[in-house]
C-alpha cells in the first residue's frame, strides 16, 4: 500500500505561459556547451582543448578533487572554445556538433553486473553527475552507498513541465532498465514520488522495483528534498541519492545501447514565448535554435530552468545539465512611480497586501524587478509558510550567516538544498538572497566535514 | 512622471560619492525610492520576486493605525470640550483634536527620521522604513498634554538607545515605541500618570467645569472606585480619557482586521494576548479579594492600552518571538502580566507597557526552547534510525 503525504505549506506561483502538451519537434543545435558552473563545489580540470575531436561520451573535463567524476561531451564533433569568466574560471566548454559518433561503453543487463562495474560505467559515460546526494546537494560520492535513492515523478515549480507528458513521449523500457541499474547502488529502496492528482493514471505507477509515494500540496511538494524529508529523512552521517527522472531514461539507454545520449523532452515556457510547447533536445544544446523566432519583442530574461531556481542565460547560451525547462520572462529594469503604494490588481504577491489577492485564480506575468531594496530580517513567520518541512528557516539562515557549524547541523542543514528555500527568497519582503545563503552554508559544511 | 524621473536622474550624481552633497546620499536615496520603486532587477537566485517590500508592509500597519488615529483626534477634542462643559459636534471635536495631535506627530517624525537618516548615512545603508510605523505609534500612546520637548527626548532615546546601538531596524530587543513611553514614564512620571495629562487643557486648568476629574478608568479602578467607571459601551467605543490612540476598542478592532486580513500582523499573538488576559481576569474574578479583582474580566480588554498593545505593540515582529509556537506563549504571557500588573501592583495603574517590554526580554528565551525541541526531535529521529538498524 503506497503512502500519501499531504502537504499544506507552500505556494503555487501561477504564471502565464504554461507549455501546451504538444511535442513540437526535435531541436538540433550546432553548438553544445557543458558548464562546470552547473555543479556546485566542482573544481574542473580540462581534458581537451580547442580543436580536439570528440565523440559523444568523450570526457571534456573532470573534477580535480574526485578525478573519477567525468563530464563528457553530449554529442560528437569538435571542441571549438573554452570560455572563461572572472579569474579565469571555466564557464563552459563548447563543442560544435558533427556526425554521430558514440564512444562505446558496451550494452549489458545491469542486474548481471556487480555494483562496482555499474558505478564504473556510469562514471565513465559522464552520466554520474546526474546522480546527486543529500547532504550538500552535490554530485554523489561514488565511494558511498546511500540508504535510499529518490526520483521525483513530478515537478511543482512555476510553469514546470508535465512529467507524465514527458514519460508518454519517452522510451519506458529505458526507464525500467535505469531503475534496475540504480537498484544495484543501494541496499535500501528506490522511491518514486508522484503527484496525488495523477494517482491511478500515471505510467510511472507501472514501474517495477520502486516504492511509490504520493504527495499532495503546493510547490515545493515536487522538490526531491521535501520528499526525502517526509519519507526517509537524512540524519547526520547518512546519505540519500536522487536523480532527475529524465536522466534515468539516459541511464537505461546507457545499459541497453552502450552509449551516452542525454536526450530530453524540454518545455519552452514563459509569458514571452509566443507558443509555449515541448521540444526534444540534447542536454547542453544551444538555446538559440530553440528560441529563435519564438519569442515576443522587448527586454527579455532567458532562464535555463524555472523562474525560482533556474540560471540566467544569454539567448545564445546553453541548456543546463539538470534542466528540463526554459523560461522566458520580461526584464524589469524600470522604476515605478509610487509602485509600493499602488493597489496592485496585477501584482503578484504571496502576501495579501495587494488587490490581486482577491482573485486567487489569476495568472500573472511578472518581470525580474526586485520590487524594493534589501533590508534586515524584519518580518517573521513568513518563510515557515512556504517550507513544508519540520525546519525553522529563519533560524537556519541566521546560523549560516553566523557560520555556526553545530547549529546548522542541529537545524537540519543536511536535509536541505537552496531550491527548497527558493520560495522564501521569492516571498521575502526584505529581499534577502536566501538561496545564496543556503549554498554558502552547504559549502561551508561540506568543507568542514571533509 | 517622466519629468520627475528625469529631474531625479539629473540630481543624482551630486548625491553620490564625490558629489557636492555626498553626505546626504542616504536621504536622497530615501526620497528617491519613496517616489520610485528602483529599477533593480534580480541578479542571482529567484528571478521573480514578490511585489511586497518593507515600504508596503509598513504602509499596511500605518493604514491599520488610521482608525485609531482618527478616533484619537475626535476623542481629544471631545474630552477637551467636555472639561469646559461643552458638548461639541463631531467635526468640531475632530478638528480641534487634529490640530493638537499634529504637532506631536510632526515632532515624532522629524526627530526620529532625522536620526534614522544620520544613522543610515554613517552605516552606508539604505534608510529603513521601520520608523514610519514607530513614528506614528509613539504619539498615539502619549497623553495629549505631553510637552513637545519631552516627546522629542523620548523619541531620540528610543531610536538611539533602543534601536541604533543594536544595529538598527531588525536588530532591536525592545519595541521602540514602548521604550519611548517607558522612558518618559520613569523620567517624568508626573507627565505620564495622574488624572490631568489625559485631557487637553486640564494641566493649565482654565475654564474647567466643576466635577470633571479627567481620571482614566484604570486610575479609577486602581483607586477602588469601580462605581465611577464609565459604562462598558463607553469604554468600548472609546469616549474616555486615556492615551491618544488607545481609547477606542472599536477603532483598534478595525485596525486588527486590516493586519490580520493582509497577514502583516500575527493573529496568533493578538489572540493569545487576549487569551492570557481572559484567563487571568477569570482567575482574579474567582479569587475576588478586592473590588478590582471583582471587575468583570472583559473590562480589562476595553480599559487602558490592552487592546492597542495586543494589536499594535505585541505584534512588532522584531521584538516578539520569531517562532510560531513561541508566539502563542509570548502573547499569552503578555496578557497574563498585563492584567496581573494592573490589579495586583498598586504602583503602576497600567500594566500592558511593562508586560510587553518584559516579554520582549524573554522572547529570545522562548524561541530558544521552541527551537531546542526541533533539534531534539531531529536527534531522536537519528537515534531511532540507528536502533532499527537502518543504515
Amino acid at each position: 500500500m503506497s503512502r500519501t503525504v499531504k502537504l499544506k505549506k507552500g505556494y503555487d506561483i501561477r504564471l502565464e505561459g504554461v507549455a501546451e502538451k504538444k511535442l513540437a519537434g526535435t531541436v538540433n543545435p550546432v553548438l553544445y556547451g557543458v558548464k562546470p558552473t552547473d555543479f556546485p563545489g566542482l573544481v574542473p580540470k580540462l581534458e581537451v582543448g580547442p580543436g580536439d575531436t570528440v565523440d559523444a561520451g568523450t570526457p571534456l573535463f573532470h573534477d580535480k578533487l574526485r578525478p573519477e567524476v567525468k563530464f563528457t561531451s553530449p554529442v560528437s564533433g569538435k571542441v571549438i572554445s573554452v570560455n572563461r569568466g572572472e579569474r579565469r574560471q571555466i564557464m563552459e566548454v563548447v563543442v560544435e556538433s558533427e556526425g554521430s559518433r558514440f564512444r562505446e561503453f558496451g550494452n549489458s543487463d545491469p542486474l548481471s553486473l556487480p555494483d562496482v562495474r555499474i558505478k564504473e560505467k556510469i562514471l565513465q559515460s559522464g552520466l554520474w553527475p546526474a546522480i546527486r546526494q543529500r547532504p550538500y546537494h552535490v554530485i554523489a560520492n561514488a565511494g558511498e552507498s546511500p540508504k535510499s535513492i529518490f526520483i521525483s515523478g513530478f515537478d511543482t515549480a512555476p510553469l514546470a513541465p508535465d512529467y507524465n507528458f514527458i514519460v508518454e513521449n519517452s522510451n519506458l523500457a529505458w526507464l525500467q532498465t535505469g531503475i534496475k541499474a540504480l537498484s544495484k547502488l543501494t541496499s535500501g529502496s528506490i522511491y518514486v514520488s508522484l503527484n496525488a492528482d495523477s494517482s491511478g493514471n500515471s505510467i510511472l505507477e507501472t514501474l517495477d522495483g520502486v516504492v511509490l509515494t504520493y504527495f499532495s500540496g503546493p510547490h515545493p511538494a515536487g522538490n526531491v528534498g521535501v520528499q526525502i524529508h517526509h519519507v526517509d529523512p537524512v540524519n547526520k552521517g547518512e546519505t540519500v541519492w536522487y536523480i532527475n527522472l529524465q536522466d534515468v531514461f539516459a541511464l537505461g539507454r546507457l545499459f541497453e545501447e552502450g552509449i551516452y545520449r542525454p536526450e530530453r523532452v524540454i518545455a519552452l515556457t514563459g509569458s514571452e514565448v509566443i507558443a509555449p510547447q515541448y521540444y526534444r533536445m540534447i542536454s547542453g544544446g544551444s538555446l538559440k535554435p530553440l528560441a529563435e523566432g519564438k519569442l515576443k519583442q522587448g527586454g527579455l530574461r532567458c532562464i535555463s530552468g524555472n523562474v525560482l531556481t533556474g540560471r540566467k542565460t544569454e539567448p545564445e547560451g546553453f541548456l543546463g545539465f539538470y534542466d528540463s525547462q526554459v523560461t522566458v520572462i520580461p526584464e524589469g529594469d524600470y522604476s515605478e512611480f509610487f509602485g509600493w503604494a499602488a493597489p496592485g490588481a496585477a501584482k503578484l504577491s504571496f502576501s495579501r497586501t495587494f488587490l490581486s489577492s482577491l482573485f486567487p485564480r489569476k495568472v500573472f506575468r511578472p518581470d525580474t524587478n526586485l520590487h524594493g531594496g534589501e533590508r534586515a530580517f524584519v518580518v517573521t513567520g513568513l518563510y515557515e509558510k512556504v517550507v513544508p518541512m519540520d525546519i525553522y528557516p529563519m533560524h537556519l539562515f541566521k546560523a549560516i550567516l553566523a557560520e555556526d557549524i553545530d547549529m546548522m547541523e542541529n537545524l537540519g542543514i543536511y536535509e536541505v538544498a537552496e531550491e527548497d528555500f527558493a520560495l522564501c527568497e521569492f516571498v521575502c519582503p526584505s529581499k534577502i538572497e536566501i538561496q545564496s545563503i543556503i549554498r554558502k552554508g552547504l559549502d561551508l559544511m561540506r568543507n568542514e566535514m571533509s | 512622471m517622466n519629468f520627475l524621473r528625469e529631474k531625479l536622474d539629473k540630481l543624482k550624481p551630486q548625491f553620490t560619492k564625490g558629489g557636492k552633497f555626498e553626505k546626504l546620499q542616504s536621504v536622497f536615496e530615501g526620497f528617491e525610492t519613496f517616489m520610485f520603486v528602483p529599477d533593480k532587477v534580480t541578479f542571482k537566485g529567484s528571478h521573480i520576486r514578490d511585489s511586497i517590500d518593507m515600504k508596503r508592509t509598513m504602509t499596511v500597519v500605518i493604514l491599520a493605525l488610521v482608525p485609531a488615529l482618527l478616533f484619537g483626534c475626535y476623542n481629544t477634542g471631545l474630552q477637551h470640550f467636555r472639561s469646559t462643559g461643552i458638548e461639541p459636534a463631531i467635526f468640531q471635536a475632530g478638528w480641534y483634536g487634529f490640530l493638537r495631535i499634529l504637532p506631536l506627530i510632526i515632532v515624532s517624525y522629524a526627530v526620529g527620521l532625522g536620526i534614522e537618516f544620520i544613522a543610515a548615512q554613517i552605516r552606508g545603508h539604505e534608510i529603513n522604513e521601520g520608523y514610519l510605523v514607530t513614528g506614528l505609534l509613539i504619539p498615539l500612546i502619549m497623553p495629549i498634554d505631553v510637552p513637545l520637548w519631552m516627546l522629542a527626548l523620548a523619541v531620540a532615546f528610543s531610536v538611539i538607545i533602543g534601536k541604533e546601538i543594536f544595529g538598527g531596524t531588525g536588530m532591536n530587543i525592545f519595541n521602540p515605541a514602548l521604550l519611548a513611553r517607558a522612558f518618559l514614564f520613569f523620567s517624568y512620571p508626573g507627565w505620564m500618570s495622574g488624572d490631568l495629562v489625559w485631557t487637553d487643557g486640564l494641566v493649565a486648568g482654565k475654564n474647567i467645569v466643576d466635577g470633571f476629574s479627567g481620571a482614566t478608568p484604570l486610575a479609577l479602578s486602581a483607586a477602588g472606585e469601580i462605581s465611577k467607571l464609565p459604562s462598558f459601551m463607553e469604554m468600548f467605543i472609546g469616549t474616555i480619557p486615556g492615551s491618544i490612540g488607545e481609547t477606542s476598542t472599536i477603532a483598534i478592532i478595525i485596525g486588527a482586521a486590516v493586519l490580520i486580513i493582509t497577514g502583516v500582523g500575527s493573529w496568533k499573538i493578538m489572540v493569545s494576548v487576549f487569551g492570557g488576559g481572559l484567563a487571568t481576569g477569570l482567575l482574579l474574578n474567582a479569587l475576588s479579594a478586592n473590588p478590582y479583582m471583582d471587575l468583570p474580566f472583559y473590562y480589562h480588554f476595553v480599559m487602558g492600552g490592552f487592546a492597542f498593545g495586543a494589536v499594535f505593540m505585541a505584534t512588532d515582529p522584531v521584538s516578539a518571538t520569531q517562532t510560531e509556537k513561541g508566539k502563542w506563549i509570548y502573547g499569552f504571557l503578555i496578557g497574563v502580566f498585563s492584567v496581573l500588573l494592573r490589579v495586583l501592583n498598586p504602583a503602576y495603574p497600567e500594566g500592558v507597557m511593562l508586560a510587553i517590554l518584559l516579554m520582549n526580554v524573554f522572547a529570545p528565551l522562548i524561541d530558544y526552547y521552541v527551537v531546542q525541541s526541533n533539534i531534539r526531535r531531529r536527534l531522536r529521529r537519528a537515534k531511532v534510525a540507528l536502533n532499527t538498524g537502518v543504515k
